[in-house]
């Protein structure tokens, strides 16, 4: 089965990438397998300087997931450019960069460096472990509507919007990005959430809060495709928790086009390739044809919904 | 690096809480350096792997052996595991003990669950023709192990912290006396017995093991970060790859 999918400025082997800062800039993973095998590649996080993030401990484990508030550490958009992408363009499949900031100015300045080496952006307005800009951007829509629209405006190439899910109303949000202009959504970053250690009365994590990940957050970055889907017409890449392929035609029929692995990666650096080669027989499984009839299928009334109503 | 399968093919208590266990893979096969460890997947109820040093390799047999102390759910969850069991392991990683050629005594300084990695380190060193002296802590005899294991190395200076094996105190009571005897010093232990190593010992070459929580474990996620001095351009290690061994001066403690 034809498993590729068209996605403004993507055209993806397969509907399987690794997610944002699950997959560093591609180098540790080139050693388990061929990265031209995946659908894309989004890249870790770029600020406009380098930064080193949060104090350690930065990750702690939780029941189905884990937190993480690793800071945006990285080396600065420059050399990401010019020390990380020349590796990943070696590869045959296409590169989405992350692109984070503190302010309006940063993140246009990281999007009009950063565009001209990838083929599209994922403006991250969601990560929960900055003290300062991030998550507010993704929150108040006023401010997610000016940032993706003056972001769209120095990019060269479409920017997907990725989306908190630390608020109420969630399709507020996608309907201010969406009237900025973004050409598709990526949802969800992640949760909110904190452990304690019994033993020394503290936050395990030393950000005290970090950002939940893993099977933990499916049913709710399901809940929020589904409601985006219907709300806003612009294609989603979906995430959050996904371990099998089950988990993505799950994503798939909520509304998604695409899907991210991100944490899964650190239990076993093989998932994409796995679930990449697993997804056509999955699919056959259940019925599908073709991969447009999943996308958006738990949307309509299907034969097949009947089918195995009966 | 590889994920990979083992099978378990011995587990045993050895002291207090602490358990040795014996895998059979290709990954004893790539193991490079003493210090690495292997990335264990306890079972699907962890979301996480646990790091865990290679505390000796048998290649001829495809075998490494590990020691663990109990600590929490994973570790507990380990103790589980039966012979013939398989168990997933990504591995080996990280960078391990450098054994540079000028080397000719060395003094080797463990702290608890910091030792197992320094076996297989000692016997490198004594393979390559190295005097080793050995100083190990441990909180109490009913949880020191590898004694005799060291022993068969080269002196061997024990310390407890009640007294009941060896001596009473800390290794840097007895690391200070043994000043002059040693050309490279590598230590293995909680970071507190680290800083006091590296500041006694700060004129000596000295390697020492840090840990880390990690997530990936292969140097994607940037979880298990610390920081270098401030004359250092990139400013972080990654104890999963850069590490977990470090020159004593390359870390902040
Ligand atoms: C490079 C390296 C080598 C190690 N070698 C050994 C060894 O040879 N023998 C041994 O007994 N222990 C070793 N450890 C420590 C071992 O990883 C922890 O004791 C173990 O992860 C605890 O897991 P748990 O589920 O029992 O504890 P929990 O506290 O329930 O674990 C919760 C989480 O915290 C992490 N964590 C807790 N303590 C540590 C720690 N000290 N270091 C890193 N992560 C931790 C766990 O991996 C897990 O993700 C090593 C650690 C590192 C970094
Ligand atoms: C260690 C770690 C680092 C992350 N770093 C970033 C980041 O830099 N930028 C970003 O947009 N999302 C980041 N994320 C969020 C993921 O891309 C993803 O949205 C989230 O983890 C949900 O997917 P998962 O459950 O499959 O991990 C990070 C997640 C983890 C676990
Ligand atoms: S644990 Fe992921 S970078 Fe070290």
């Amino acid at each position: 089965m034809d498993i590729s999918v068209s996605l403004p400025g993507l055209k993806l082997k397969n509907p399987i990438m690794p997610a944002s800062g699950c997959f560093g800039f591609g180098k540790e993973f080139a050693q388990f397998y061929d990265l031209s095998e995946l659908g894309a590649v989004i890249l870790k996080a770029a600020t406009g300087e380098k930064r080193y993030g949060n104090e350690a401990p930065r990750v702690a484990e939780t029941s189905s997931g884990m937190l993480n508030a690793i800071g945006l550490q990285n080396p600065g958009v420059e050399k990401i450019v010019k020390e990380e992408i020349p590796f990943l363009k070696t590869y045959d499949t296409p590169l989405i960069a992350n692109v984070s900031g503190s302010t309006m100015e940063e993140y246009e300045q990281v999007a009009a460096t950063i565009c001209k080496e990838v083929d599209a952006l994922e403006l991250n307005i969601s990560c929960p472990n900055v003290k300062e800009g991030g998550v507010q951007f993704g929150t108040d829509p006023r401010l997610a509507e000016e940032v993706t629209a003056r972001v769209r405006a120095v990019s060269t190439v479409p920017v997907y919007v990725k989306l908190s899910p630390n608020v109420t109303d969630i399709v507020a949000l996608a309907k201010a990005a969406a009237a900025g202009g973004a050409d598709g959504l990526s949802m969800i970053n992640t949760l909110t959430g904190m452990r304690i250690d019994p033993a020394t009365r503290r936050p395990i994590i030393s950000n005290q809060t970090g950002g939940l990940s893993g099977p933990a957050v499916k049913p709710v970055a399901i809940r929020m495709i589904h409601q985006v889907y219907q709300a806003v017409n612009l294609p989603i890449i979906g995430m959050g928790g996904i371990e099998t392929t089950d988990d993505i035609i799950e994503y798939l029929l909520a509304g998604a086009s695409a899907v991210a692995v991100g944490s899964a990666n650190f239990k076993n650096p093989l998932i994409c390739k796995e679930l990449i080669e697993q997804l056509p027989e999955a699919l056959e499984r259940y019925g599908f044809s073709s991969i447009e009839e999943v996308i958006g299928g738990a949307h309509h009334e299907t034969t097949a919904s009947g089918l195995f109503r009966a | 690096m590889r994920r990979e399968w083992m099978e378990i093919v011995d587990h045993s208590a050895v002291a207090k809480d602490t358990y040795r266990m014996v895998l059979k893979g290709q990954i004893a096969e790539e193991v490079e350096d003493p210090g690495q460890f292997v990335h264990i997947q306890v079972s699907d109820r962890f979301f996480l792997r646990r790091p865990v040093s290679i505390a000796d390799v048998h290649p001829d047999k495809n075998e490494i052996t590990l020691l663990y102390k109990v600590l929490g759910d994973g570790t507990q969850a380990l103790t589980e595991k039966r012979t013939g069991d398989k168990l997933d392991v990504l591995g080996p990683g990280g960078q391990g003990f450098p054994i540079e050629k000028d080397v000719r005594e060395a003094l080797i300084v463990g702290g608890g669950i910091g030792v197992p990695p320094l076996y297989y380190l000692a016997k490198q060193l004594v393979e390559q023709g190295i005097k080793v002296t050995t100083v190990l802590g441990f909180r109490s005899k009913e949880e020191a192990f590898l004694i005799d294991e060291f022993k068969a190395l080269g002196a061997l200076y024990v310390t407890t912290d009640d007294g009941s094996l060896g001596e009473k105190g800390l290794v840097t009571d007895r690391t200070d006396e043994l000043r002059g005897s040693f050309d490279t010093y590598f230590s293995c232990g909680p970071t507190v017995m680290l800083k006091a190593i590296a500041n006694q010992l700060e004129d000596v070459r000295g390697y020492i093991s840090m840990e880390e929580r990690m997530g990936c474990g292969i140097g994607a996620c940037f979880a298990c970060v610390v920081h270098t001095p401030e004359d250092d351009e990139k400013g972080y290690r990654r104890v999963c790859c850069d590490g977990p061994v470090f020159k004593a001066k390359e870390v902040v403690l």
